[in-house]
């Protein structure tokens, strides 16, 4: 009796464990499976050369391009904030910093780390967009460039903290080899204790890529919904994730070509990710350092 | 080589010091850029939006006249759908972490497991909400409802609670397993009335920092294609005409917090402005106690437990 109810719980357990299992599979499966359709009735070489995107017009064109310029300036934009500023703050608080300054520090990043993003994409057009106009005065209302920049500062703590810890993971010996031999503490920062993280770093930069691809309120608000091929920040585009959430606020009908193009750039989406990822791995496998 | 003088080896030394304060500053920089987001983010919030600070911005259904628009729908809304989140997450994340920490054998399976969740983390919100679309709303039939938004953040924290849960249970030491087992108790019943107590309060803090993260989200809510507009709360248990059931909430429409903001910040006309400021400030303020409540919790555990 007590063995049956014993394998019962086991058996339940397992099943927990398995769900976010079977929420991968559901993801790939729905994913793929609308894609299918999408497919179907448009062809994957004019999805990926064509220069328009405008599924809902007449004269449909599903230029998946379009959408994936946008995000690459955004994203180009956010780790050009979000890379050094992050990087130096965990320098900074692994190699600088006392005890005391780091207790402050640490739940300041955790509090930006924790802001929703919809407040980021409030904050972007009605605060940051304003004060950008005063110095660029032909930028529009809505850019890549404002949404940028606020998602850099929201990516800020994943880099920092991150970063802060592989490099906290480095061996006091080291440091103290460097020290002996007359180094300055920018100096072994830079030259041996950066080294010794790279891994690290390295995937806390993918980590941050992976975000800002991914990331959707902060350009739904700020930068337009309008599809636009462009590689100049100063213009408003839309992103593959912004597009989602354009279409998501409409009212398609259930298995329309409309319906249906938000799985296909959805797909997209995840297969980008997915690519970061593995990189990341890869990074972090091959650059490991043991002590 | 010529040997450095004195005065050439104190002016390398004062470079390098100099440098080191250069670099001490611009660390400093970077952070007050951080906490100065901060700061400016609230400030303008509050200076926005505190004309609508009133009792009536928070028993005031949406309008389209701004000055009687009100987060009534938004806030019971969100309630609701982390109510939902809660029972499904909770249950499912400490089950799945308690399998991986005192079960799980080391094979291929639970390989699998383990680089799933820590694959799932990385992926972007906004899929999930397509997985819910097709998924929930579509294959289930549960509709754009409270139901389906619960559910789909519940899969998002997922990983959060597996963690916070696989970390808490890895921090009990091996004496306390070894001893209830000494007296006999079973693998469950060790987990029972041992290794879940006392890994509760990190559970615990886990489970804010997960809600607190669904509590934010708008992207996969927005992708099931919650309203915008809703001017009515869910039907209460028992009541209206027929009578509600138990759970007839679960099936409602609802609008939760973000959506509220997002939709006041898209309409041009900046009334809606003072209305998106005010509202982002009350989701902050959700979100930032939950933080300090979790941080707390976390201060709290580390001075109380001593193996």
């Amino acid at each position: 009796m007590r063995n049956v109810s014993e394998r019962l719980i086991e058996a339940l357990l397992l099943g927990a464990a398995a769900v976010s299992v079977l929420t991968t599979v559901g993801i790939v499966y729905v994913l793929v499976s609308e894609s299918i359709h999408f497919f179907q009735q448009v062809s994957i070489v004019d999805f990926l050369t064509d220069t328009q995107w405008t599924p809902l017009f007449d004269d449909a064109h599903f230029g998946i391009m379009v959408l994936v310029s946008g995000t690459v300036v955004s994203s180009v934009v956010a780790l050009a904030v979000a890379v050094p500023m992050g990087t130096i703050i965990a320098i900074y608080l692994s190699e600088f910093a006392n005890s005391k300054v780091r207790e402050i520090a640490k739940p300041i990043l955790e509090l930006l780390g924790g802001i929703p993003t919809i407040v980021f994409g409030y904050f972007a057009l009605l605060v940051v967009t304003p004060i950008l106009q005063v110095i660029f005065p032909e930028l529009p209302g809505f850019s890549l460039l404002s949404a940028g920049l606020v998602m850099g500062i929201m990516i800020v703590p994943y880099i920092a903290s991150l970063s802060e810890d592989a490099m906290r993971a480095v061996p006091m010996s080291l440091r103290e080899g460097a020290y002996a031999m007359g180094s300055t503490r920018l100096y072994t920062a830079l030259h041996v204790v950066v080294p010794a993280a790279f891994s690290g770093l390295a995937a806390s930069y993918i980590l941050a890529i992976s975000r800002a691809v991914g990331e959707t309120m902060i350009l739904a608000v700020a930068a337009g919904m309008q599809p636009n091929l462009t590689w100049n920040p100063m213009e408003p585009a839309a992103t593959i994730t912004s597009y989602i959430v354009q279409v998501a606020l409409g009212d398609l009908p259930h298995g329309s070509i409309g319906y249906l193009t938000i799985f296909a750039a959805g797909l997209t989406l995840l297969l980008i990710t997915l690519v970061f990822n593995i990189l990341g791995q890869w990074l972090r496998a091959k650059f490991r350092e043991n002590y | 080589m010529q040997p450095l003088t004195n005065e050439q080896i104190r002016a390398v030394i004062a470079r390098g010091k100099l440098k080191d304060t250069i670099f001490k500053g611009l660390g400093l920089f970077c952070l007050s850029i951080a906490l100065l987001v901060i700061v400016a983010l609230i400030a303008d919030m509050v200076i926005k939006g505190s004309e609508r600070f009133t009792l009536d911005f928070f028993l005031n259904f949406a309008s389209r006249r701004a000055t009687q628009a009100g987060i009534l729908s938004a806030w019971v809304g969100s309630l609701l759908v982390m109510l939902v989140t809660a029972l499904a997450a909770v249950p499912l994340g400490v089950a799945a972490g308690l399998y991986l920490e005192e079960y799980a054998k080391r094979n291929w399976l639970t390989h699998v497991i383990e680089v799933n969740i820590s694959n799932l983390a990385a992926v972007p919100s906004i899929v999930y909400g397509l997985l819910a679309l097709g998924i929930f709303v579509y294959q289930f039939g549960f509709g754009q409802s409270i139901l389906s938004a619960g559910l789909t953040l519940a899969l998002l924290i997922l990983p959060i609670i597996i963690v916070a849960t696989r970390e808490a249970i890895r921090a009990i030491p091996a004496m306390i397993r070894e001893g209830s087992m000494a007296v006999g108790a079973t693998r469950w019943q060790t987990c029972r009335y041992h290794i879940i107590p006392y890994a509760m309060p990190g559970i615990l803090t886990g489970v804010i920092i997960g809600l607190a993260r669904a509590i934010g989200e708008t992207a996969p809510i927005i992708t099931i294609g919650a309203l915008t507009f809703i001017a009515f709360l869910p039907p209460v248990p028992f009541t209206g005409e027929p009578p509600a059931g138990l759970f007839d909430w679960v099936m409602s429409p609802f609008t939760v917090m973000p959506i509220q903001i997002f939709n006041w910040t898209s309409r041009p006309d900046p009334a809606f402005e003072v209305n998106a400021a005010a509202a982002g400030f009350v989701l902050m303020f959700m979100v930032l106690s939950m933080n300090a409540v979790a941080i707390w919790l976390r201060y709290k555990m580390r001075k109380n437990i001593k193996w």
